[in-house]
């Protein structure tokens, strides 16, 4: 799917661009983006570094395992693939709180470990015959509940707003948690049926 | 209140970790060097793939098509009751978050951001997020590229936020 994606956007940027007779700023746009990439990156590899030693702490002093026990409902209902002592419990418990939190740095990390681990732990719960480059249902429950945006307090665009002007910059925060939790609610249903097509299709364990 | 539970959020979570560390007799410099070590390796594992999806995002964007793609739904999404003000916004929103601040900041100081269409914009944002650099980071970190249901699923959720975002604030 990403090798499609990829090729389709660059390739329809490209085609346009000679249509429109932009090129030049297609070019200028391929280097500045790709820059951009690199300047993120070196931006992530600071604060996500942080995160990361700070979440190792976590780890190793058994914060980690508290939180990741007092959410268990939470991913026993959402992971049903990933069994108690799964080694994906504790980034995905970490990546789902520090969202909520709005750290997103700290989630990130966190995520990208959760990712890891599932990837490991995918022997048994990849259908026979998949290759081993497929996202499990786990991974792709655990992918569209972040991009659905779990985020409680909006703290940047409080402050966005306030610095534009606004009489009210804190308004949002009612009708974007709503927001929110509609777009996660849509997200949960949405795996959840796949997660119930895919088992009446396949036979056997998923 | 909320700003000051915010702006103590980061340096709680950090001072909760350590203490609780040195409480539990963990040599919390050590563990924190492993971790931060780690974290290096992880950045340099997802800079191809966010480089390589970044890039096609820039020449989609530098191309004009999000523009013209823009101009174009305009049409229909005025027919739903979609305010053809933020058709720029949502589909910058999908490829790139800063494209899509430097967007929401514009219409602050065109609209105002305490108009029906500022509101919304906000709120857009809130709940809504990158869908290819999560997908980038995500999957790139583990080398995964058949996604499955991932982006169906992330459309569906992403479509939810923004409707919800223009169906309260406007």
């Amino acid at each position: 799917m990403l090798n499609q994606i990829w090729s389709v956007m660059m390739l329809t940027g490209l085609v346009w661009g000679a249509i429109q007779g932009n090129l030049d700023q297609v070019t200028q746009g391929l280097i500045e983006s790709s820059g951009e990439a690199v300047t993120i990156g070196i931006a992530m590899m600071g604060i996500l570094s942080f995160w990361n030693g700070i979440l190792k702490i976590a780890r190793r002093a058994g914060v980690i395992d508290w939180l990741t026990a007092k959410m268990d409902p939470l991913l026993d209902f959402l992971f049903p693939a990933l069994g108690r002592s799964h080694p994906a419990r504790g980034p995905i418990a970490v990546n789902i709180a520090a969202n909520l939190l709005g750290l997103g740095m700290a989630a990130t990390p966190a995520g990208i470990e959760a990712m890891k681990a599932m990837k490991a732990g995918t022997a048994g719960e990849t259908q026979s015959g998949s290759p081993d480059n497929a996202a499990t249902s786990s991974m792709c429950t655990f992918l569209i509940l972040n991009i659905s945006s779990l985020q409680l307090l909006p703290m940047n665009m409080i402050a966005y707003r306030s610095q534009y002007g606004s009489a009210e910059p804190a308004v949002i925060v009612g009708p974007a948690l709503a927001a929110t939790g509609l777009s996660t609610l849509a997200a949960v249903i949405f795996c959840k049926s796949m997660d119930l097509f895919q088992a009446r299709r396949t036979v056997g364990p998923r | 209140m909320m700003e000051w539970i915010s702006r103590m959020l980061i340096p709680l979570t950090v001072g909760y970790i350590i203490s609780f560390g040195l409480i539990s007799r963990r040599p919390v410099f050590d563990d924190f060097l492993d971790g931060a070590k780690e974290g290096m390796q992880i950045v340099v594992g997802v800079l191809p793939s966010l480089l390589g999806l970044m890039t096609a995002a820039g020449v989609l964007r530098s191309s004009g098509f999000m523009d013209a793609l823009g101009d174009v739904l305009a049409v229909p999404a005025a027919r739903i009751h979609f305010p053809a003000e933020l058709v720029p916004i949502t589909l910058v929103r999908l490829v790139s978050n800063s494209a899509a601040t430097g967007l929401l900041l514009d219409l602050f100081k065109t609209e105002g951001p305490d108009s029906p269409v500022g509101m919304a914009a906000s709120v857009m944002l809130c709940s809504t997020e990158t869908v290819f650099y999560c997908i980038s980071i995500y999957f790139g970190s583990v080398q995964v590229s058949k996604t499955r249901y991932t982006i169906p699923g992330a459309f569906v959720a992403t479509a939810v936020g923004i409707w919800a975002a223009v169906a309260l604030c406007c």
